[in-house]
């Protein structure tokens, strides 16, 4: 579980996120969504660490992120998996080393260990057929694939994940999200999402936290957001395409 | 930024680069690799330059110094003198800071900017020491060699150009043997170490900040080549202010 304590973040002189307090649980997945803009890549940020927070607390369980020393904070960050939004592979090894290389930093386990767990992961994502290939060689879904591979080789118990779908077609994005939501579930990993995707909102938000200009504007589930009142929340949702015939039914309701 | 800012910000970077590997095994293998692409890859043009030059500066020499009072050997001195002090070291690392270190800058420009770098930041990685770190020794190791083999080939390319008539070849062997200072070899191998590390550690500075897009790799890569440049230039006067006067 990771909690974030009334957390504040603001660069030169101009507030990003002004005291925002949610609670990430683990097993589910957990959305952040808003608009560009909003704020919420910074609260993912500063959550990882990317970014240092002015004021209030992040929990990684029992254990305080934000006071934390630096060798503290590696040894945490091996608990820690990401999925970017651009894949992040490292271009020059191929798909098999870049799974394999957070067990070559880190893991003291032997060789064959290393290679059981790397096909287990590239198998678990669909990937087997394509280990010898370079990142540049595969399409980008493939690509979100080895990345989430890589992400979970060393078993986080947290995994983020960046604009999951961005640049993907729906049918490659449904899958994306299944898969971090099976995973999640499977390994009760603490999954923190940044999305706006509706799609990926109706179809995994276990947990939904919405920001606006900083602020929680609103907390809540797949299930209760269409009957949220949060008249932000719903411009976003029924900006999209999708749900305007939800809104249709919303609003006769 | 100002030039103070550049030299902290470098100077906290470098005690990054600078901490025990997190593991050795993973340096010792990218610091091959490095010396492979940064070192191998540039024997051929350390070569093609080297000769061209070599036979370029004797033929100077021999346009310059024809004088009836110099003995004919002269040619062969000056042109051995001035591969072994400037040409082998400094004139080679500018050709080097191009070459090598807009590669080293797009590189890493291009990790930054594509995210890996977050990536290994993300894993807990000491980004700086892992990408960096076999960048610098691996260019340190290798430059020495590119060195002698530039002075070896500028060398020969004076004696090629003396047999086309520019000279006696006999008189050219004859002067690059004359008054020679081994000591000259080692003052051009210590200047081209702290010429590698500029080349190295400067490129490498300048994209591990490079933020943005495809541009900024572009413009990161051009500082890289220039700075590191005028950098060489001015650690040269005082290298040789420092060992040769």
């Amino acid at each position: 579980m990771i909690e974030v304590r009334n957390i504040s973040k603001s660069f030169n002189g101009l507030t990003v996120l002004d005291n925002i307090s949610a609670t990430f649980e683990s097993g589910k997945t957990n959305l952040i969504i808003g608009q560009s803009g909003s704020g919420k890549t910074v609260l993912m940020k500063s959550i990882i660490g990317i970014h240092k927070v002015d004021s209030g607390t992040i929990m990684y369980g029992d254990e305080n992120f934000t006071d934390m020393s630096e060798s503290e904070v590696t040894r945490l960050r091996q608990k820690v998996g990401m999925l970017f939004q651009g894949s992040a592979l490292f271009d020059s090894m191929t798909v098999e080393e870049n799974v394999r290389f957070p067990l070559e930093m880190f893991s003291d386990a032997p060789k064959s260990y290393w290679q059981e767990r790397v096909k287990f992961c590239l198998n678990r994502v669909g990937l087997s057929h394509a280990a010898r290939l370079y990142p540049s060689e595969i399409s980008g879904g493939m690509q979100k694939r080895a990345a989430i591979a890589r992400a979970i080789v060393l078993e986080p118990t947290y995994l983020f994940c960046d604009e999951p779908n961005s640049g993907l077609d729906p049918k490659t994005s449904l899958t994306i999200d299944q898969l971090i939501q099976e995973i999640t579930r499977e390994n009760n990993i603490t999954t923190l999402i940044n999305t706006h995707d509706m799609n990926s909102v109706m179809g995994i938000g276990d947990k939904i936290i919405f920001i606006h200009q900083g602020h929680k504007s609103w907390e809540g589930s797949k299930d209760t957001i269409f009957d949220s009142d949060n008249e932000d929340l719903n411009n976003l949702v029924f900006a999209s395409a999708l749900f305007k015939d939800v809104k249709k039914l919303h609003a006769r309701h | 930024m100002n030039l103070f800012a550049h030299i902290g910000r470098y100077a906290m970077l470098m005690t990054q680069v600078f901490r025990t590997p997190q593991r050795w095994r993973i340096l010792g293998r990218q610091y091959i690799k490095e010396m492979e692409k940064q070192g191998l890859e540039s024997i051929l043009i350390t070569i093609i330059i080297s000769v061209f030059i070599g036979s370029a500066i004797t033929m100077q020499m021999v346009l310059n110094t024809e004088n009836p009072l110099l003995p004919k050997y002269c040619t062969g001195l000056v042109t051995r003198e001035t591969i072994l002090l400037e040409f082998s070291s400094t004139i080679l690392c500018l050709i080097l800071a191009g070459k090598v270190g807009s590669n080293i800058a797009s590189e890493i420009g291009t990790m930054r900017i594509t995210e890996q770098i977050d990536a290994l930041q993300i894993m807990g990685i000491n980004a700086p020491n892992y990408l960096i770190l076999p960048k610098i020794l691996g260019f340190v190791t290798i430059t020495p060699v590119l060195v002698i083999f530039s002075m070896f080939f500028g060398l020969l390319g004076g004696y090629i150009i003396s047999w086309t008539g520019v000279m006696p070849p006999s008189q050219y062997i004859m002067g690059i043997q004359y008054a020679f200072v081994p000591y000259y070899i080692t003052y051009s191998i210590i200047k081209s170490l702290f010429f590698a590390f500029i080349i190295a550690s400067v490129a490498s500075y300048y994209g591990y900040y490079a933020y943005g897009g495809a541009l900024e790799v572009g413009k990161a890569s051009t500082n890289a080549v220039v700075n590191s440049s005028i950098i060489i230039l001015l650690f040269n006067v005082l290298l040789t202010d420092i060992l040769l006067i």
